[in-house]
C-alpha cells in the first residue's frame, strides 16, 4: 500500500487515503469493485429443449441468442420451439401424467424436496447466471430469487401428501397437463412458483420461460434431471410469443398458468374461452403506496425504495404510485431523493450493486418513452446522479413529482425504476386515488395507527397489501390480483386451488 | 413539574423495528474491499475513543493506553493516531500530561457515570472538575429513570445544565440505549439531547448490554440527519460498547456514509467508543498490507 | 250478484330496491300451457341492465361492509318471508307449468337453501381464510373478500330454486348482482324480488331483470363494470360469448349445469378475491 497523502485531512488527525482516490471510502464516488466470482457458473454455448427428460434440438433447428443486458454479450444460443416441439412436449407431459399422478403422494413430495435441496446446493451458480442473463443485482438473485425458489419447492413438497386437508369437504384431483408461461423479471423464481404447486398436486407441466431470460430455467431442467424426476413430468420449451401461443392453443393442455402483461393475459383469456381449459393469470399492476403523516418515515422511505427500485422496478407489484399526505410530502421527497443518490448502480455481479441493468433493449425503450411522456405532460422529473456504464441497458432511479391521476405515468405500468408521486389530504382521498385504476395487484400503507392500518388495507382493492412494509414474499403467502391484475392465486394454501379439480368426497 | 425551558414536546417520529433491522441488514451486506476497505479501516482507527473505565484503572494503565493512542501499531508509522483517550475524571490529568504535544484529545466520562444517580449539583461539579483537569470532551449520561417516567423536561434541563458546565469542552450525551429498550425511546432521547445542546450523541456507557447495536446507531444517525435538516446544526455520533471487530466498524462507517454523508466521516463528527476494536483494525490493515492473515500476538495490548 | 273480478299483479323489474317498468316500454306475454294469457313481463333493455349495474355498484361497498352476522340475519329473514309466502310461490310455479307437488317441494328447497347460506355468512371466512407462517418477522393473513358486481344467468328451470341457488351464495359473500330471470319461469323471480325487498336487504344488492337472454347477455358479457358472471345451464355459444368478452376486463366467470343447485361454500368462494396482508411484528 502506498504511503498516505495529506489531502483533505480531517481535523483531529486522520488518514483516509487509499490507492485509488475514486475508491477512497470517504470521498470516492462509490465503493471499490466487489465482484462475485463467476468461474463456477457453467453456461453451455447452446441449449436444446428439455422434453421427456432430455435436451433435444428443436425440429426447425432454429435458435436465438440470449444476451447479458449489462454487457450486450451473447451468453448462449437457445432453441426456438415451434408447434411441433410444443406438440412433442405436451405429448411427453401427457404420457408422464398417469404414472406421476398414480405415484404415492409421499414419493411425489420427496422428489420436490429433492429439487429444493439441489437448488440450495447450487444456489450461488443459479444466482450468478440469473444476474448475468437478466441484469438483476447479485445481492437480489443471491438473497432473494434463488432462496425463495428453493423455499417454494420445499413448501409445496410438503403439500403433496396432504391435499385432503387443503380443501374441506372435497377430494382434490390433478387437472392434468399444465402449460405455464413465465416472465423475465424473476426467471427462476417464477419457474418455481409454477412448477412446484403443479407437481405437488399431481400435474405434469410444459413450461415456457421468457425469451430474454431462459438460462436458469434450462439450468433447472438439468437439476431436475439430476433429481431423477420421471421423464416428461417437467418439460421446458424456449421461445418467444409464438411458442407461448402454441402452448396456449394446444388441445392437449388442460390448464394454462400465465404471468406477464395484462395485454397478453387478456389474449389468453380470450383464447381459452370456449375450450374449457382452466386458467390462472398473474398480470400487471400499478400499486398505490400510501404514506400517512404519522408513519415511521425513515422506514417508509426505505419501503418506497424497495417498492420501486427492487429489481430495477421490473416487478408487477411495484409500488409505482406514491401517495403522500401533504404535511410530510416535502420531507418524504427530500429523504427519498437523498436515498436515491446512495443507490449503487452498475455491474449486476458486483455485491454492492443496488440497481442492475434493464432487462432488455426493448424494455429500456419502453421506459424511456413513458418517462418522456411524463416530462411532456408536465410532471416534474428528478433523477439520481449515478454514472451509467457505457455498454448495456441502464436507467437511473427516477421520480416524478407534481403528478396527477390523469398522467400516463400514473396510469400505465412502466415496469422500470420510475415512481410517480402524488399528494393527498385525507385518508378517504388516498383510498379513492389508490383504487382509481383498473389494476388491483398490490398496495402499501404506512401509518403508526393500528385502526387505520386495518381500515385502509381493508378498503384497498388489491390482492396483496403491505402495511408498514413493502415487497415481501413467501411461499406460504398467496399472491395474485383483483380486477385486471389477474385471476387466481399463487403460493400458500390458496394457490393450490389452481392445480386441482375438486369433487365431492 | 419544575419550571422548564423545554420546548413542550419534541415530536419524534416512531420507528418500525422490523424495517429498521432490514435496513441494517442491507448495510451489513455491503462488501467493502481493497482500496475502500483500507481507507475505511484507517478512518475507523482515527475515530476511536480509546477507552478505559474500570474501578482498577491506575495512572500507569492510562499512560500505557495513551502511548497506544498516539502510535497504535509500531510496525506501521503511516497509521493515524486515534481520536481521543477516554477515562474517569480522576485520571484526566494523567492522560492530559501523557498526550502533551499530540493531537489526541482527552475525553472524560462524568455525571456519576454510569448510572447518573447522583444529585444534579454533584454531577455538574464533576463536569467542572474534569474540564478544569484538562478534559477536551465530556461524556455525560442522561437520567434514564426520569426519561422512562416521562419527565422529558427534567432530562432536557439537566442536559442543558451540563452543556453549560462544560464551557468550551464538547459535550457527548450518552443515552444508554440498552436501558431505553425501544427504538421510539432512542429516537426521542436523541431529539431531546440535540435540542438541549449536545455536540455528540452517544449510545452507551459500555456497562449495559446491548450497547451500540447497528440498529440503535442507525436510529440516532437518522435523528441527526433530521435535526441537521431542521436546524442546520451538525451533531456528532458516537456508538460505544460492543464494537469489537473491524468488519462491524466498517458497517458503521457504511451507515454514516449512506445516511449522513461524507461530511460526518471525520473524527470531528464520528467516534467509536471502543478498546479491543483497535487491534482488530490493525490486524486487518496488516493483512491488507502484507497479504497474510495475522496473529493477535503481534499487536500490543495496552 | 256479480262475481268479484280479481286484481291481477303487474310484474315489473327490480332495480336498486325499486320496482320500475322497463324504460323501453316493451313487454313479453307469458302464456300458460294451454295458451292462456298469464301475465305481461317487462322485456328489459340494455339501458335497464345499465341502471341495474349502476345500482348494484352503488350498493356493493355498503353491503360488503355489513357485518357477516347481519348479512346472515337478512338472508334468514328472506327465508322467513319466502316460507310465509310459500303458497303464492307454489301457485306461480304451477302457473308456469309445474305440478303442485313439485312446486311445493321447490319452494321448500329454496327456503332451506336460503337458510343454508344464511348460516355460511359468518363461517366461510374462517374456513377459507388463513394465517400464513411466513419466514420473516411479519404477521400475514389471507381473507376472502367479495369480487364486486356479478352478472347472473340462473337456469331456465327451476324458476325459483334456480334463482335462489345462483344469487344466495353471491349475496352471502358480500357481492351484489344483476340477475336475468329465467325467460320461461319469470313470475317467481319477480315475486322473489318482493321477498328480498321485505327482508331488509338494502336496495341494489340484488337486481332482477326479466327479458330475453339473447338481448341482455351480450351487453352483460361486455359490460366493464361487471366483475364476474355466474351462468347456469348455458349453451356452448353462450359460454364462448361470455368467456371471450370476459377478457375485456378480466371478469371472473363460473359456468354450472342447470341442476347444480345444492348449497355449497365453494359457490361462495367462486366470487371471492383472496386478500393477503402483511405487517411487521415487533415489541419495540
Amino acid at each position: 500500500m502506498p504511503a498516505k497523502k495529506k489531502t483533505n485531512a480531517p481535523p483531529a488527525g486522520s488518514a483516509t487515503l487509499a490507492a485509488d482516490p475514486a475508491n477512497d471510502f470517504r470521498l470516492g464516488e462509490t465503493y471499490a469493485p466487489a465482484p462475485e466470482a463467476t468461474d463456477h457458473a457453467r453456461v453451455a454455448p447452446a441449449y436444446g429443449l428439455f422434453i421427456a427428460g432430455a435436451f433435444v434440438p428443436p425440429a426447425s433447428g432454429k435458435r436465438f441468442a440470449t444476451v447479458n443486458p449489462a454487457t450486450e454479450e451473447t451468453l448462449s444460443e437457445v432453441a426456438k420451439a415451434g408447434p411441433a416441439d410444443v406438440d412433442k412436449a405436451v405429448a411427453a407431459a401427457r404420457k408422464a401424467f398417469g404414472p406421476w399422478n398414480r405415484l404415492k403422494t409421499t414419493e411425489r413430495g420427496k422428489y420436490l424436496f429433492r429439487i429444493a435441496r439441489l437448488v440450495q446446493e447450487r444456489a450461488r451458480e443459479f444466482a450468478v447466471i440469473e444476474s448475468m442473463d437478466g441484469g438483476k443485482p447479485i445481492r437480489e438473485s443471491r438473497d432473494f430469487d434463488v432462496p425463495q425458489a428453493a423455499a417454494h419447492f420445499f413448501y409445496h413438497a410438503g403439500w403433496a401428501d396432504k391435499l385432503e386437508y387443503a380443501f374441506p369437504g372435497r377430494k382434490a384431483d390433478p387437472v392434468g397437463v399444465a402449460g405455464q408461461i413465465i416472465p423475465w423479471n424473476f426467471p427462476l423464481l417464477m419457474a418455481a412458483w409454477k412448477i412446484a404447486p403443479a407437481l405437488a398436486c399431481g400435474n405434469t407441466v410444459v413450461l415456457k420461460p421468457a425469451e430474454s431470460t431462459p438460462l436458469t430455467a434450462l439450468k433447472l431442467a438439468e437439476l431436475i434431471a439430476d433429481a431423477g424426476l420421471p421423464p416428461g413430468v417437467v418439460n421446458i420449451v424456449t421461445g418467444a410469443g409464438d411458442t407461448g401461443a402454441a402452448l396456449v392453443n394446444h388441445p392437449g393442455i388442460d390448464k394454462i398458468a400465465f404471468t406477464g402483461s395484462t395485454e397478453v393475459g387478456k389474449q389468453i383469456q380470450r383464447a381459452v374461452a370456449a375450450t374449457g381449459k382452466r386458467h390462472t393469470l398473474e398480470l400487471g399492476g400499478k400499486a398505490a403506496h400510501i404514506i400517512f403523516e404519522d408513519a415511521s418515515l425513515d422506514q417508509a422511505v426505505e419501503g418506497i425504495v424497495n417498492g420501486i427500485f427492487f429489481n430495477q422496478g421490473h416487478v408487477c407489484c411495484a409500488g409505482s404510485r406514491l401517495l403522500v399526505q401533504e404535511g410530510v410530502a416535502d420531507l418524504v421527497v427530500a429523504k427519498l431523493r437523498r436515498r436515491m443518490e446512495t443507490l449503487v448502480l452498475g455491474n449486476p455481479l458486483d455485491k454492492n450493486t443496488d440497481i442492475g441493468a434493464i432487462n432488455s433493449r426493448a424494455q429500456l425503450e419502453r421506459i424511456e418513452a413513458l418517462v418522456q411522456a411524463g416530462v411532456e405532460e408536465g410532471a416534474c422529473i428528478h433523477q439520481s446522479g449515478q454514472k451509467l456504464p457505457e455498454k448495456g441497458y441502464w436507467f437511473r432511479p427516477t421520480i416524478f413529482t407534481e403528478t396527477a391521476q390523469s398522467h400516463r405515468i400514473t396510469r400505465e405500468e412502466i415496469f422500470g425504476p420510475v415512481l410517480s408521486v402524488m399528494t393527498f389530504r385525507t385518508p378517504d382521498e388516498a383510498i379513492e386515488k389508490a383504487n382509481n385504476t383498473p389494476y388491483g395487484l398490490s398496495g402499501g400503507v404506512w401509518t403508526d395507527k393500528g385502526a387505520k392500518i386495518f381500515g385502509v388495507t381493508g378498503a384497498l382493492r388489491a390482492g396483496v397489501l403491505w402495511a408498514n412494509t413493502f415487497n415481501k414474499f413467501d411461499p406460504t403467502s398467496p399472491f395474485g390480483g383483483y380486477k385486471e391484475s389477474g385471476l387466481g392465486r399463487e403460493g400458500g394454501l390458496h394457490g393450490l386451488a389452481a392445480y386441482v379439480n375438486l369433487t365431492h368426497n | 413539574m419544575a419550571e422548564t425551558s423545554t420546548p413542550t414536546l419534541i415530536h419524534s417520529p416512531t420507528i418500525d423495528a422490523v424495517g429498521l433491522a432490514e435496513r441494517v441488514a442491507r448495510f451489513k451486506a455491503r462488501s467493502i474491499k481493497t482500496a475502500s476497505k483500507v481507507s475505511a479501516l484507517r478512518l475507523a482507527l482515527s475515530m476511536i475513543d480509546l477507552t478505559t473505565l474500570e474501578g482498577k484503572d491506575t495512572p500507569g494503565k492510562v499512560r500505557q493506553l495513551c502511548r497506544k493512542a498516539v502510535c497504535p501499531d509500531p510496525a506501521d508509522s503511516s497509521l493515524p493516531h486515534v481520536a481521543a483517550v477516554c477515562v474517569y475524571p480522576s485520571l484526566v490529568r494523567v492522560a492530559k500530561d501523557a498526550l502533551k504535544g499530540t493531537k489526541v484529545r482527552v475525553a472524560s466520562v462524568a455525571t456519576s457515570f454510569p448510572s447518573g444517580q447522583a444529585v444534579l449539583g454533584a454531577r455538574l461539579e464533576e463536569i467542572r472538575y474534569a474540564v478544569a483537569e484538562g478534559a477536551d470532551e465530556i461524556d455525560m449520561v442522561i437520567s434514564r429513570g426520569k426519561f422512562l417516567c416521562g419527565d422529558f423536561a427534567a432530562v432536557y434541563d439537566e442536559i442543558a445544565a451540563c452543556k453549560e458546565a462544560c464551557g468550551e469542552a464538547h459535550l457527548k450525551v450518552i443515552l444508554e440505549t440498552g436501558e431505553l429498550h425501544t427504538y421510539d425511546n432512542v429516537r426521542r432521547a436523541s431529539d431531546l439531547a440535540m435540542e438541549a445542546g449536545a455536540d455528540f450523541i452517544k449510545t452507551s456507557t459500555g456497562k449495559v448490554s446491548p450497547a451500540a447495536t447497528p440498529e440503535v446507531t442507525l436510529v440516532m444517525l437518522q435523528a441527526i440527519q433530521d435535526f441537521h435538516v431542521r436546524t442546520g446544526r451538525m451533531v456528532g455520533m458516537k456508538p460505544a460498547g460492543g464494537i469489537r471487530d473491524a468488519k462491524t466498524a466498517v458497517t458503521f462507517l457504511v451507515m454514516v456514509r449512506e445516511t449522513l454523508g461524507p461530511a460526518w466521516l471525520t473524527p470531528e463528527w464520528f467516534r467509536f467508543g471502543a478498546s479491543t476494536l483497535t487491534n482488530d483494525i490493525l490486524m486487518q490493515l496488516a493483512k491488507q498490507r502484507t497479504g497474510h492473515y495475522q496473529s493477535p500476538h503481534d499487536f500490543t495490548n495496552d | 250478484m256479480s262475481t268479484r273480478i280479481s286484481v291481477l299483479k303487474t310484474y315489473k323489474l327490480y332495480i336498486g330496491g325499486q320496482f320500475p317498468r322497463t324504460e323501453s316500454g316493451r313487454a313479453t306475454a307469458l302464456s300458460g300451457r294451454k295458451g292462456q294469457h298469464i301475465a305481461n313481463l317487462c322485456r328489459a333493455s340494455r339501458k335497464d341492465l345499465r341502471n341495474a349495474v349502476v345500482a348494484a355498484r352503488k350498493a356493493q361497498p355498503n353491503w360488503a361492509s355489513k357485518s357477516a352476522y347481519l348479512r346472515g340475519q337478512i338472508l334468514y329473514r328472506a327465508a322467513e318471508m319466502l316460507e310465509g309466502r310459500a303458497g303464492q310461490f307454489a301457485d306461480e310455479l304451477r302457473l308456469q307449468g309445474d305440478s303442485a307437488s313439485s312446486a311445493r317441494k321447490e319452494v321448500d328447497a329454496a327456503v332451506d337453501l336460503l337458510v343454508h347460506y344464511a348460516g355460511w355468512t359468518d363461517k366461510y371466512t374462517q374456513v377459507f381464510g388463513s394465517i400464513n407462517p411466513v419466514a420473516s418477522p411479519h404477521f400475514n393473513f389471507s381473507v376472502p373478500e367479495p369480487t364486486g358486481v356479478i352478472g347472473v344467468l340462473p337456469p331456465q328451470a327451476p324458476g325459483l330454486l334456480g334463482l335462489v341457488a345462483a344469487v344466495a351464495p353471491l349475496v352471502a359473500g358480500g357481492n351484489t348482482c344483476v340477475a336475468l330471470a329465467s325467460p320461461t319461469h319469470p313470475l317467481s323471480a319477480v315475486t322473489f324480488a318482493e321477498v328480498l325487498n321485505d327482508s331488509d336487504l338494502p336496495g341494489g344488492v340484488v337486481n332482477i331483470l326479466t327479458g330475453l337472454r339473447e338481448e341482455i347477455l351480450p351487453p352483460m358479457a361486455t359490460y366493464k363494470d361487471i366483475d364476474g358472471i355466474a351462468a347456469y345451464g348455458t349453451t356452448a355459444a353462450e359460454q364462448a360469448l361470455i368467456g371471450e368478452n370476459a377478457a375485456l376486463n378480466v371478469k371472473r366467470v363460473a359456468f354450472h349445469p342447470a341442476d347444480a343447485l345444492a348449497g355449497d361454500p365453494y359457490r361462495i368462494m367462486e366470487f371471492q378475491e383472496i386478500k393477503t396482508t402483511w405487517h411487521p411484528v415487533a415489541v419495540g
